[in-house]
């Protein structure tokens, strides 16, 4: 038989150093003794070797498959389903605009073109600091907040192209940026931990940001014989005259969401393939 | 009350209409949200936090479902299933597992209710969950919440924790004999997970896609044992059924949606926001206590219960919002996610916008879903782009009726009632892009900015 190449990666996956696995074995344990059923613990050790390394790699499912005695096509077949799970390396800061129909009418739209454009980035794309990742995310339950943008999925509540592109600057220079409901920012893969069960232990984290929003407070009001509060605006849209930005037409911005992703580690071209990974 | 009556062409109604919200609203899961750290274990003391679940493990566990089911509480994720009666079809004495699993996989477009409360109020639901388990018998319990929100897993863990430190939770609670314990679980992002059986094998750490049925969760669900799944509101609305009695839920609301709901207005109102009161307050009563639409705008069209729920139209305002009323409208009340959408927005960008989100969120188990929401994207973004023929109408018409109720779960039956309800009310809009070549809107008149000049100079 002639050798061809089908660009299938070498198999098994490269093993985490010793010291991490070691680590990442106690956190392993842990979180299956919190299930009755060991496979239960996928999804959160997903989570957890998302943490790692930002994106879960052929490595970490090899540690998950390992964990939870199962093959690494079934750990993958998982890990390609869920749009959480990051197959390639990725920003420390992932800034989501929500772009279904509410957000997207009510500015979501113009937001996300204003992103692009600034940042030079597509959907899914990195900026070259290797500090922001844009993408556009379904309804994040935050209607009454619209426009919404996530970063590391804290609200960012009530944006405007303007308060986004300064939000992103300042992620970019490293500037200290709180959410409207949330707590201080730490990075994607420290929330990645926080997802995998582990509570986050910074002092005032569960307290920051205060109780409800002021949208979730407005019946609540009304009821109590309070009249309508004024609109309440995010801090950051508080700006004087900004240039007008380019309102996309809903034809120019078709969401890429059903467009097919490369799935498979077969993909000569992933980057989280051979070539960048056992190839160094 | 003075309020315009700019979101609708229909007239006042003569009762209710002109009603305070003090009367029309009726706060109970959200009654001391706007307290200091209102989602502390000592906040919800405050407020008869846990007094439930002490009249609860006074009762036996079958007089419980009885009482839940005398209330009259139905599921708040959307279906309206009778809570009681779920609870009812757990077989006892069967010597398996019994297993709570909470929905707050909260994703529905236009949903946003879960999420708030949860973020405000955590306890409301680690107490309706322990009288659940009592009445059901389980000993496990988890919370399915989506993995996006972060801000509220923090105040879920922090709820767990001081509730087990409490004795709210693990062994012998309150000396009962009751031991439970809760896990919360995050999940991934997949609005399909919010089926209860994709859900269930999602929670069994695989790909979220639904289980035929039957057997139903409550016969083989979690590990093929006995499984009651329930949305966050509807467990979070026990405790004050159980401390305040079915007869106070029951003076509220109809016969047949007696209870308070929340209520999520968002859109093109003035205020956006969560409003708790009675089942069967209509929009316009939403809208008149409110402040209406945005200045100076019309209502177009509404979803009643997220996007998954026929559109309706400013004909529509008086109708109760209550189960049965919304369905005899020709939609379904779904999650109360009213979705206010006025005269500057394009019906058929909304629509697309919409079915690209299901044709995302299709799980590919079944060919009608995931093949008719591919073509329905196809043929949507030609019309909005002046791509579109006419026959393109009647082919969406088709379809769509090739994916509604022939498809596995309901996530198609949802991808279908955007297309079927705007057809209906909006036919003349998409013949519009057809014969001019492209849309006629422009959206930059419909974000929240849009009359920001207008505002600064009044």
């Amino acid at each position: 038989m002639t050798d061809v190449s089908l660009g299938m990666p070498q198999l098994p996956a490269p093993a985490y150093p010793a010291d991490v696995r070691a680590r990442l074995e106690a956190d392993a344990k842990e979180i299956i003794s919190r299930y009755p059923h060991s496979r239960s613990a996928l999804l959160p050790l997903l989570h957890l070797v998302q943490s790692e390394e930002g994106h879960v790699s052929r490595t970490g499912m090899r540690f998950c498959a390992e964990m939870l005695d199962l093959t690494t096509a079934e750990v993958t077949a998982v890990a390609t389903f869920y749009t959480m799970y990051r197959r390639k390396p990725s920003g420390d800061y992932q800034v989501g605009v929500c772009t279904n129909t509410l957000c997207a009418v009510m500015g979501g739209d113009a937001i996300f073109a204003e992103l692009q454009e600034h940042l030079g980035v597509g959907n899914g794309e990195t900026t070259e600091d290797g500090r922001v990742t844009l993408e556009h995310i379904e309804c994040n339950a935050a209607c009454d907040f619209a426009p919404v943008v996530m970063v590391n999925w804290e609200f960012f509540d009530n944006q405007t192209p303007q308060s986004a592109r300064r939000l992103v600057d300042d992620l970019r220079a490293g500037r200290p940026v709180q959410p409207t409901r949330g707590a201080p920012l730490c990075t994607f893969k420290e929330t990645a931990r926080i997802l995998a069960g582990f509570p986050d232990e910074r002092p005032g984290a569960v307290e920051a940001t205060g109780g409800a929003g002021p949208a979730s407070l407005t019946g609540l009001r009304l009821a109590k014989g309070e009249k309508p509060a004024a609109r309440v605006v995010s801090p950051r849209a508080e700006t004087v005259q900004e240039p007008p930005v380019h309102e996309p037409s809903p034809t120019e911005h078709p969401s890429s969401h059903d467009e097919p992703q490369q799935t498979s580690d077969s993909d000569p071209a992933h980057p989280a393939g051979p070539t960048t990974e056992e190839g160094e | 009350m003075t309020v315009s009556t700019e979101y609708g062409g229909a007239s006042q109604p003569e009762a209710g209409g002109g009603a305070s919200p003090e009367k029309l609203l009726a706060p109970v899961l959200s009654a001391f949200w706007d307290e200091e750290k209102s989602w502390t274990l000592q906040a919800y003391r405050r407020h008869e936090g846990y007094e439930g679940l002490r009249k609860a493990l006074a009762m036996a566990p079958d007089d419980l479902i009885a009482y839940i089911k005398d209330s009259g509480l139905r599921g708040r994720g959307g279906a309206g299933f009778p809570t009681g009666m779920k609870w009812q079809f757990i077989p006892q004495g069967d010597g398996k597992p019994h297993y709570l699993v909470v929905n707050a996989d909260e994703s529905e477009p236009g949903t946003c209710k879960d999420i708030p409360l949860l973020f405000a109020n955590p306890h409301s639901l680690i107490e309706g969950m322990i009288i659940a388990c009592y009445a059901i018998r389980s000993s496990r319990a988890f919370i399915y919440l989506r993995g996006e929100v972060v801000p509220v897993l923090r105040r879920l863990h922090l709820a767990v924790r001081e509730a087990y430190e409490a004795g709210y939770l693990g062994a012998n609670i309150l000396g009962s004999g009751l031991d439970l314990d809760i896990t919360v679980h995050a999940g991934a992002g997949a609005y399909i997970c919010g089926e209860e059986t994709a859900l269930l094998d999602s929670l069994e750490g695989r790909r979220g896609q639904p289980r035929l049925r039957p057997p139903f969760p409550a016969v083989a669900g979690l590990y093929a044992c006995p499984t009651v799944v329930n949305n966050v509101e509807s467990i979070a609305s026990v405790p004050a059924i159980v401390n305040r009695g079915k007869e106070w839920f029951r003076s509220m609301g109809s016969e047949k949606s007696p209870g308070f709901t929340l209520y999520s207005l968002s859109g093109h109102v003035a205020s956006p926001g969560q409003y708790e009161g009675p089942l069967g307050i209509t929009l316009r009563q939403l809208l008149d206590m409110s402040g209406g639409m945005r200045p100076g705008h019309r209502l177009k069209f509404w979803t009643p219960g997220g996007s998954s729920t026929p559109l309706l139209t400013d004909e529509h305002l008086d109708v109760p919002l209550d189960y049965e009323a919304v369905g005899a409208a020709g939609s379904m009340l779904g999650t109360k996610a009213l979705q206010c959408f006025d005269e500057t927005t394009c019906v058929v960008r909304a629509v697309t916008r919409w079915t690209e989100f299901y044709a995302h969120e299709s799980c590919g188990k079944c060919t009608p879903c995931r093949e008719g929401t591919y073509w329905l994207v196809q043929l949507l973004r030609a019309i909005e782009n002046g791509e579109g023929i006419r026959s393109d109408l009647d082919k969406l018409n088709d379809i769509a009726d090739n994916i509604n109720g022939k498809s596995f779960c309901a996530l198609g039956d949802g991808a279908a009632s955007p297309i079927f309800s705007s057809l209906k009310y909006f036919r003349e809009e998409y013949e519009q892009h057809i014969t001019q070549g492209g849309c006629p809107f422009d959206p930059a008149k419909s974000t929240a900015w849009a009359d920001k000049h207008l505002e600064a100079r009044s």
